[in-house]
């Protein structure tokens, strides 16, 4: 196509990427390094975790007007993403009965400035889930075939952990992980003690410095992204040194709109977008395109990139586009532990999230639902925070008091103040991150009646669990609270029934997103083939999320970046030899 | 009018007077500071930066609110042998923004110290505020025990938890209040592990 009033860019690059996150930095830093000449295109503002202008790390709580509440920024007012739940002139829309929720972070790095940095491989059976079950899809590709990229992928970003020899939670190369914390060695003696391992995290973090990069210096804030580059956020460990090559062209505010296909021989030439800033229409030109605008937004480009030749979208002609889409399941509980009351301080903050987590442990052949979990952990004397003391009088009867005298709830008063000492520190939570079964009626598509600020039209989602997410929400609540039991500790609120799905988190929450270009070796069911290139058009590809037919019981970054690096090894093997 | 255009007018008309009388000109030349183009804090977005400006600037508690939200503030957290009380660690002021900050509280907010008031008028023929400490007392004892509380209370149980909950957040997450409590994180260090004095009072160890 060819609109006249775009500026079409006179220079052709050799590739041109949609989107700085996690596949999509990783494809600029492998190929950049590799010698070619990238237009590297992100919708958001620049971003770098160590530029004074940007940061959040070590601020105290009394900084910020709201105390850190999520007024504008959902996890907290000092967390790193630009962007959430909404953003404004960008809406999104679920069709009736049906449910997501769809977070987007706008900036250099996308949403890894400020993720959790849980960075888990798969395992074998991740990727036969079909052939093991007898439902859901199996990937064309093994363990065997991303074991040395996920060893890569450890080496240049760095993570912790430790070796354990399970067969389904790989290690990995290994950073010395971190000693747990008091709640969390209470956690891991009382689940020990009922059958369910507790083992260290697996954290993109540096408990150790490696290359040009600060340690972690424990202040438990990775959320905020950090100034030391002691965690992984695509901006600092992979952008920022890409665009240091001197060949990747780096192009923020640049929101793109469709990709640009030639009429006669059906190959991608470019990318059309809008500048956020003067609000013009561009195009960047290029031999290939990668795109890596996120799972949902991958899907909205290649269906809003229609031609005549491409008229069910481009890379579209399986009609999978869009479908099976997926994220985790989430539900979660948390407890008060009387023991921990009164407790002593030290610092406790540690590094940005937990240190301890629980892998799959049980065998689904014997449960009745098809799909596992892993286990999350919170707890801890960290800085108190907007919503610290909220609900005291749901808490402050479940123990005697100083005098060992049984106490009404509620209160007022240096009693009460007191009990706000007292009870610091003494809570913990836990949430369950589960695999669901990918199904084509869980899909997006384009609202035929919607477009954003720009012009460009929105998605609309159609998604609803089934029975076998919600049986495995209900196994969660029943594991959680045998643990909180065992530790001596009171579960806290009611605990989630059928009436509202076991507390399973609506689609979406999660922020696991995947699958809506799936690779697979059948073009009639798949739009990618397992180098995560288009069927349908061989300069195009896929190195985000969308690509993945199924997501594991695992958190999915660390796949993203091992299979980003793996494409990005066959795009430069491909055009070593001519083929595109 | 968009800030930048307010900013442009200010400037001409000061111009315009600057001839006839050097006081006029002399007080237009200081800009107010709610006009001030807005100065973006390190890590800080700009909408957020004018969002923040704007809503400092705005007044939503009436003097009268204000004081009872102190009154009620102090009697919720008061200065004891180790430390100050909400107002000392200005809760008020932070209570105040949240009202701007996150709307939907103002109604509960507002409606709860009306509620109170009316309680209180009919009692003592006073306003919560202006009546006595012990005066003041029995009626927080009759709405800040949920369990106990009379069912023709509860929509004062349901006030005072909010309240509850706002004295507590503001209180713990200022200065004053974090020190109370004993946090010590939000530093620079070396995560060791816990303790060895922790791990014994707890009977835990780390080689198991
Ligand atoms: C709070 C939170 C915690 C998380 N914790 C974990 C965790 O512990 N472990 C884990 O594995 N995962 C976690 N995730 C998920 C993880 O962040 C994502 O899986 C990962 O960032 C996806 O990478 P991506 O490259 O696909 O997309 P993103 O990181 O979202 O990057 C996409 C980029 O593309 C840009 N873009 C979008 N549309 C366009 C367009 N049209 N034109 C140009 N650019 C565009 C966006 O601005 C963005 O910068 C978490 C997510 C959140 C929000
Ligand atoms: S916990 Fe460590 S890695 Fe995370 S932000 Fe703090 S210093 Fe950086």
């Amino acid at each position: 196509m060819d609109v006249p009033q775009i500026k079409k860019a006179a220079k052709v690059y050799d590739v041109v990427i949609v989107g700085s996150g996690a596949g999509g930095g990783m494809a600029a830093y492998q190929l950049s390094k590799a010698g070619a000449n990238v237009a590297l295109l992100e919708a958001g503002g620049y971003f770098d975790p160590a530029d004074p202008k940007y940061i959040n790390q070590l601020k105290w709580v009394y900084e910020s007007p709201r105390r850190g509440a999520g007024t504008t920024r959902a996890f907290g007012d000092f967390d790193a993403a630009w962007g959430g739940w909404e953003i404004e002139g960008e809406p999104y829309s679920a069709a009736k009965g049906t449910e997501f929720h769809w977070f987007r972070s706008r900036m250099l790095g996308g949403r890894t400035n400020h993720w959790g940095r849980i960075s888990l491989r798969f395992g074998p059976d991740d990727f036969k889930r079909k052939s093991l079950t007898g439902i859901g899809e199996d990937w064309p590709l093994g363990y065997e075939d991303y074991a040395p990229y996920y060893d890569k992928v450890d080496d240049l970003i760095g993570v912790f952990g430790s070796k354990e020899g399970l067969r389904d939670a790989p290690d990995g190369r290994f950073l010395p992980p971190p000693k747990p914390r008091l709640h969390e060695l209470m956690i891991k003696k009382a689940a020990k003690g009922i059958g369910i391992p507790v083992i260290p995290s697996r954290l993109s973090i540096l408990t150790k410095p490696i290359h040009d990069r600060g340690g972690c210096f424990y202040c438990a804030q990775c959320g905020r992204a950090c100034q030391a580059y002691a965690d992984f956020s695509s901006s600092s460990v992979l952008c920022i040194p890409a665009v240091k090559t001197g060949r990747v062209n780096l192009i923020n505010n640049a929101m793109a709109r469709e990709v640009l296909t030639d009429a006669k021989t059906g190959l991608v030439t470019g990318v059309s977008y809008v500048d956020t800033l003067t609000m013009t229409e561009q195009a960047v030109m290029g031999k290939v395109v990668v795109l890596a605008a996120s799972t949902c937004e991958t899907a909205r480009l290649l269906l809003n990139s229609k031609s005549p030749r491409f008229q069910n979208g481009l890379a579209n002609s399986s009609g999978v586009v869009g479908k099976y889409l997926n994220d985790s399941t989430g539900a979660s509980r948390s407890a008060f532990i009387p023991s921990l009351m009164d407790r002593k301080r030290y610092n406790e903050d540690g590094v940005g999230g937990a240190h301890i987590y629980t892998p799959w442990w049980l065998d689904n052949k014997k449960l009745d639902f098809p799909r596992g979990y892993h286990i999350e952990y919170g707890g801890g004397m960290g800085m108190p925070m907007y919503g610290f003391g909220f609900g005291m009088e749901g808490r402050n009867n479940m123990v005697p008091g100083r005098d060992g005298k049984p106490k009404e709830a509620g209160g007022y008063g240096a009693d009460l103040k007191d009990d706000f000492r007292r009870f610091y520190g003494a809570n913990i939570g836990m949430a369950g991150r589960g695999e669901p079964v990918p199904l084509e009626s869980n899909y997006c598509e384009i609202d035929p009646n919607t477009v954003d600020r720009y012009g460009i039209p929105t998605l609309r989602f159609n998604y609803k669990w089934s029975d076998a997410e919600i049986k495995q929400a209900k196994h969660m609540q029943d594991t959680f609270e045998e643990i909180i039991h065992a530790m001596g500790g009171i579960p806290l609120g009611k605990k989630p029934g059928p009436e509202n799905n076991y507390g399973l988190e609506a689609p979406g929450k999660i922020i696991h997103e995947i699958g809506t270009a799936r690779m697979g070796n059948d073009p009639k069911t798949s739009v990618l083939n397992k180098y995560s290139q288009a069927h349908d058009v061989k300069n195009l590809f896929v190195v985000d999320a969308a690509a993945f037919p199924s997501q594991g019981d695992k958190n999915v970054t660390w796949t993203i970046l091992a299979n980003s690096w793996r494409t990005s090894d066959y795009i430069i093997d491909q055009v070593k030899q001519k083929n595109i | 009018m968009k800030r930048r255009d307010s900013l442009k007018a200010i400037t001409l008309s000061s111009l315009g007077f600057a001839g006839l009388n050097p006081q006029i000109a002399a007080a237009e030349s200081i800009v107010p500071p709610d006009i001030k183009p807005v100065k973006i804090p390190g890590g800080r977005q700009k909408f957020e930066a004018e969002r923040d400006a704007k809503l400092k600037a705005d007044k939503f508690f009436t003097p009268h609110e204000l004081r009872t939200v102190t009154v009620l503030g102090d009697i919720i957290i008061p200065a004891d042998a180790k430390s100050g009380s909400a107002s000392q660690a200005g809760v008020p002021a932070f209570i105040e923004f949240m009202m701007k900050d996150q709307p939907q509280w103002q109604t509960p907010m507002r409606g709860g110290i009306r509620w109170l008031d009316n309680v209180c008028v009919k009692r003592f023929e006073k306003k919560f505020a202006d009546c006595t400490k012990a005066q003041q007392i029995e009626i927080v004892d009759e709405i800040a025990y949920p369990a106990k509380a009379k069912p023709n209370m509860s929509q004062g149980v349901s006030f005072f938890n909010m309240m509850r909950g706002f004295v507590a957040t503001g209180f713990f997450t200022s200065p004053i209040g974090i020190k109370d409590l004993g946090y010590v994180g939000n530093t620079p260090n070396q995560w060791e592990g816990v303790p060895a004095d922790v791990l014994k009072q707890y009977n835990l160890s780390y080689d198991e």
